[in-house]
This record gives C-alpha cells, sequence and structure tokens, in this order.
C-alpha cells in the first residue's frame, strides 16, 4: 500500500526534505493557541498546527471519588474524530483511533500530575470535581496527537470554576477561580520512516509511516508518558533518537502556549 | 404583560450580530461558518462521493445526509452527552429537508452528498445557523443548486413580534413562542417551519414577514461571504 507514496517520501528525506519543503524536525507553521475560543466550556482552546485544527473544551461536574483515592477528583478525556473534519471519519461511536488519542493525552495529564487531584476534593468520600476535556478535530491536516494534547492543556490553563452554591453548580456564573495546576506535560509525537525521523506528520507521511512514539515531556525536561504506534518494531537506539528528537520539538510547542 | 423594550436592548427586527464565511475546513469539499450573537455553527459538506452499501445507491439522483452535532462543551448548562440525541436527530431530519429543495441531487446518481454541521457554541437558534452554514458549504463544494437557503428564528414575546431569540428571550418567564424558519429567497418558499408556544394566526402571519424580511438580510450576507473567498487582495474589483 502507497508504495509510489513512500518511496517519493523516503527520496525526499534521503536529501533532507519533505513533501512540503520542511526539514524532517521542523513543525509546520503557524503554531496558534486561540484561549477561551468557547465561551459555553469552563475552559478552551483553539490550537492551530498547519491546516490542522482541534478545538478543546473543558466542562468541571460533581462526581463521588473513587473508594481508593475517596479525597480526589479525577480528569475524564474524550476525543471526537468529527466527519466533518476529514474524509476519512464516519459517523458512530469513537472507534480505535479516537480512543487511543484520548487515551494517550489522558496519560499525558495525568501522569505528569498536571492537576493536583486533591484540590479537586469538595467533600472526602463524598463529592470532588471531575474534570472533563473533550477534544473535537475541526481539520485533520495529520498529527492529531500533539495538536489534541496541546490543546487539551491550553483549555485547563483557560478554565475558571463555575458558581457552587449549596451542592449545585451554576454554570452561567464562572468564578475567577482557575485550576489546580502544577505543570504542563507537552506531547510530541515522532515518526519514523525507512532510517528517518520526522516530526508533526501530514496527512501522507502518517500513511506511510513504519512507527511512532508519543512523548510527554515534562517543563524539567522528565518523561512522563510514552505510547508506541504503528505496526513495524524499533530498536532501543530508535526509542533513544526519538526520544532525543521529541525533547527538542516540545520547546517550540511550550512556547506558543 | 407587555414587551416594551427587548431584554438585550436590540430592535424588534433586529438580529443579533452575523458573522459569514466560507472555505474554512481545508479537507472538506465545501465548507462554512455562520454565527449568530454566540451560536456558532460549522457546516462541512464532503461530495457528492460514492455511496456504500451499494443497496442505497439511487441510479435516478443522488442522495443529501445531514448529521446536526452539538459538541460536548457547546452549551452553558451541562456537558452534553456525544452520540446524539433524540433532539440532534430530529434536527438532522429537519436541516436535511430544509436543504433538499435546493440541490440538483438528479446531476449525481448513484451518489451522496454529506452534510455534517458542528456547533462548537450556542446559545439559542442553533438549527437556523446550522442552516445558513450548512447552504453556504454546500454552494462552496460548488454543486448545482437552485437557491440558497437562509434561516432565523422568529417569535413572539408577550405582545410583540421578534426576530432571533436569544437565550434570554427563550427563558423570557412571560409568554413566549419561537418559530424557526428557512426560507429560499429566490423560489420565494419556505422550507423550515417550526413552532414551540401559543400563538393567534395574526401575530404568526405577521411574524412570519418579519422572518422572511431577516432571511433576505441573511442572503445578502451569504452571498457576500460566497464572493469574498474569490476576493484576491490587493485587486480591486473591476466595477
Amino acid at each position: 500500500m502507497h508504495n509510489e507514496l513512500k518511496s517519493q517520501v523516503l527520496k525526499l528525506l534521503a536529501s533532507g526534505l519533505r513533501l512540503d519543503g520542511r526539514k524532517a524536525t521542523e513543525y509546520r507553521k503557524p503554531i496558534k493557541v486561540e484561549y477561551g475560543f468557547t465561551k459555553t466550556a469552563e475552559g478552551s482552546a483553539k490550537v492551530t498546527i498547519g491546516d490542522t485544527e482541534v478545538i478543546a473544551g473543558v466542562k468541571l461536574e460533581i462526581m463521588t471519588p473513587y473508594p481508593d483515592t475517596p479525597d480526589q477528583g479525577s480528569i475524564m478525556v474524550g476525543a471526537e474524530l468529527l466527519p466533518l473534519s476529514s474524509p476519512e471519519f464516519e459517523l458512530g461511536p469513537p472507534g480505535n483511533q479516537a480512543i487511543e488519542l484520548a487515551r494517550v493525552v489522558d496519560r499525558g495529564i495525568r501522569e505528569s500530575k498536571a492537576i493536583d487531584f486533591k484540590a479537586l476534593c469538595i467533600e472526602p468520600g463524598v463529592k470532588a470535581w471531575m474534570v472533563v476535556i473533550d477534544l473535537c478535530t475541526i481539520n485533520d491536516a495529520g498529527n492529531l496527537f500533539d495538536v489534541c494534547a496541546l490543546a487539551a492543556l491550553a483549555a485547563l490553563k483557560n478554565a475558571k470554576f463555575p458558581k457552587y452554591e449549596d451542592g449545585k453548580i451554576d454554570y452561567r456564573t464562572k468564578t475567577s477561580e482557575e485550576l489546580p495546576l502544577q505543570e504542563e506535560p507537552i506531547s510530541v509525537t515522532v515518526l519514523k520512516i525507512g532510517n528517518h525521523f520526522i516530526v508533526d506528520p501530514d496527512n501522507e507521511e502518517e500513511l506511510v509511516a513504519e512507527a511512532r512514539l508519543t512523548v510527554a515531556i515534562m517543563s524539567d525536561g522528565s518523561l512522563c508518558a510514552l505510547q508506541k504506534g504503528g505496526e513495524f518494531a524499533i530498536k532501543l537506539e530508535d526509542v533513544n533518537q526519538m526520544i532525543g528528537i521529541a525533547s527538542d520539538g516540545s520547546k517550540a510547542l511550550r512556547e506558543a502556549l | 404583560m407587555v414587551y416594551a423594550r427587548r431584554l438585550d436592548g436590540r430592535k424588534f427586527d433586529e438580529m443579533r450580530q452575523i458573522e459569514a464565511k466560507v472555505g474554512i475546513i481545508k479537507r472538506a469539499d465545501g465548507s462554512a461558518m455562520f454565527r449568530f450573537g454566540n451560536t456558532i455553527a460549522y457546516a462541512a459538506v464532503y461530495g457528492p462521493r460514492n455511496l456504500y452499501p451499494k443497496f442505497l445507491q439511487d441510479p435516478s439522483k443522488g442522495i443529501l445526509r445531514c448529521h446536526y452535532n452539538m459538541m460536548p462543551f457547546s452549551s452553558a448548562g451541562e456537558r452534553v452527552r456525544p452520540g446524539g440525541s433524540r433532539r440532534s436527530k430530529e434536527i438532522s431530519m429537519v436541516t436535511k429537508n430544509a436543504l433538499l429543495p435546493i440541490v440538483n441531487l438528479e446531476e449525481y446518481p448513484n451518489s451522496v452528498v454529506d452534510v455534517f454541521i458542528e456547533l462548537p457554541q450556542t446559545e439559542a437558534g442553533s438549527r437556523c445557523a446550522g442552516i445558513c452554514a450548512a447552504s453556504m458549504a454546500l454552494a462552496d463544494a460548488g454543486l448545482i443548486m437552485k437557491d440558497l437557503v437562509a434561516a432565523v428564528c422568529v417569535g413572539r414575546v408577550d405582545d410583540r413580534v421578534v426576530v432571533d431569540l436569544d437565550y434570554s428571550e427563550e427563558s423570557y418567564s412571560g409568554i413566549v413562542a419561537d418559530i424557526p424558519i428557512a426560507y429560499l429567497p429566490t423560489l420565494d418558499k419556505l422550507t423550515l417551519l417550526q413552532m414551540d408556544g401559543i400563538v393567534p394566526k395574526e401575530t404568526l402571519m405577521e411574524a412570519l414577514k418579519l422572518g422572511l424580511k431577516a432571511c433576505m438580510k441573511i442572503n445578502e450576507l451569504q452571498k457576500k461571504a460566497l464572493k469574498q473567498k474569490y476576493i484576491t487582495e490587493g485587486v480591486e474589483d473591476a466595477q
């Protein structure tokens, strides 16, 4: 499948270039974060990288804390690959691709301890805040992993608690209180095509990639989540190289926040 | 009761601020955005494309499919659970019926034209914004069409006839009725007509007349947005 395209991509990469003229580790332009894109959400952001656009929205709900963590709130991440955003996406419940995307974004936020779950507790064992992050794709021109992760983080930064009184949420009145954020994880996905590594793939590069590694990187440079994708096996030295590229790549994304 | 002044200060025949744009989604064959105040609708058109399963194909004409969806965070209240509701199914259907008469589907046998409407933010009037955006997206996709569709909500608030009700009017404590309509300006016909609330017949006809006027204004903005895409910066208009 896509043999012609793949040989074309490989030929270009051998001379240090890509289909759209970028270098292997270069992100598309612009990298844009628009905070507060949706007024009805408690927090929201629209992130654009090249032609890829994603809207992330945060809604806050009241939950009963989980029995093993009675003094903590929690998060939930959902991703909708809207059929509006690509001819390849179809209607229906989330498929494998959407579920993997949502779970990878979830892990980056959860494992970096980006949100202080204890500060979300209202009454231990009884009530806590649940932070629901929904990701909606507007245009899929490739690299949804990084765009979604960035949008989720931006929406969290933008969120304000609604008024909460007598056990009821008044969604129409926002307070000035922000979410208890303590870390800003950035996800960078590196693709392997032949012996080459690239960041920020477009649709065609995603089609011909052999392996994919998504790396979530904290502000001090340490790693907090990984996800290998793609059907090909990768070597340990590949992992080493891909993580290095991801760490460098995360700087450009962090600057956009 | 007397509704002397609109809650947000608009004139009785004044719509909320409107924004219309086409070509906003690159991967779609046609796309548009339409905004009434705080209600924003995106529409994308894919097709005409092959229709599967094959038994759905009609050799005499193409089929039109519409899907209306509110994003989970698009409501000012609780999160909207993804996956559709009875409400979104009905709106998808009336939207399709509002658009069907304008597309020359006999030009596209065995094919399907898919229209996806997504709302990132809503505050009353979402089905009308969706229809306005969808109609522009169909035109942007270059489909053969007879007309554009303009849609708006009219209604009564106490003793007054108003156009484009917002949330504060929809949830007003007095007597409220809202009447979403869709209108084909060239063919002079309605393709959507719904009503919730008690309205005497004379008031209804008065409201509809007001609605048609508003639709004509929307139609102008839609045409302007469609032309805007083809205006190159720095090139003066020949006229």
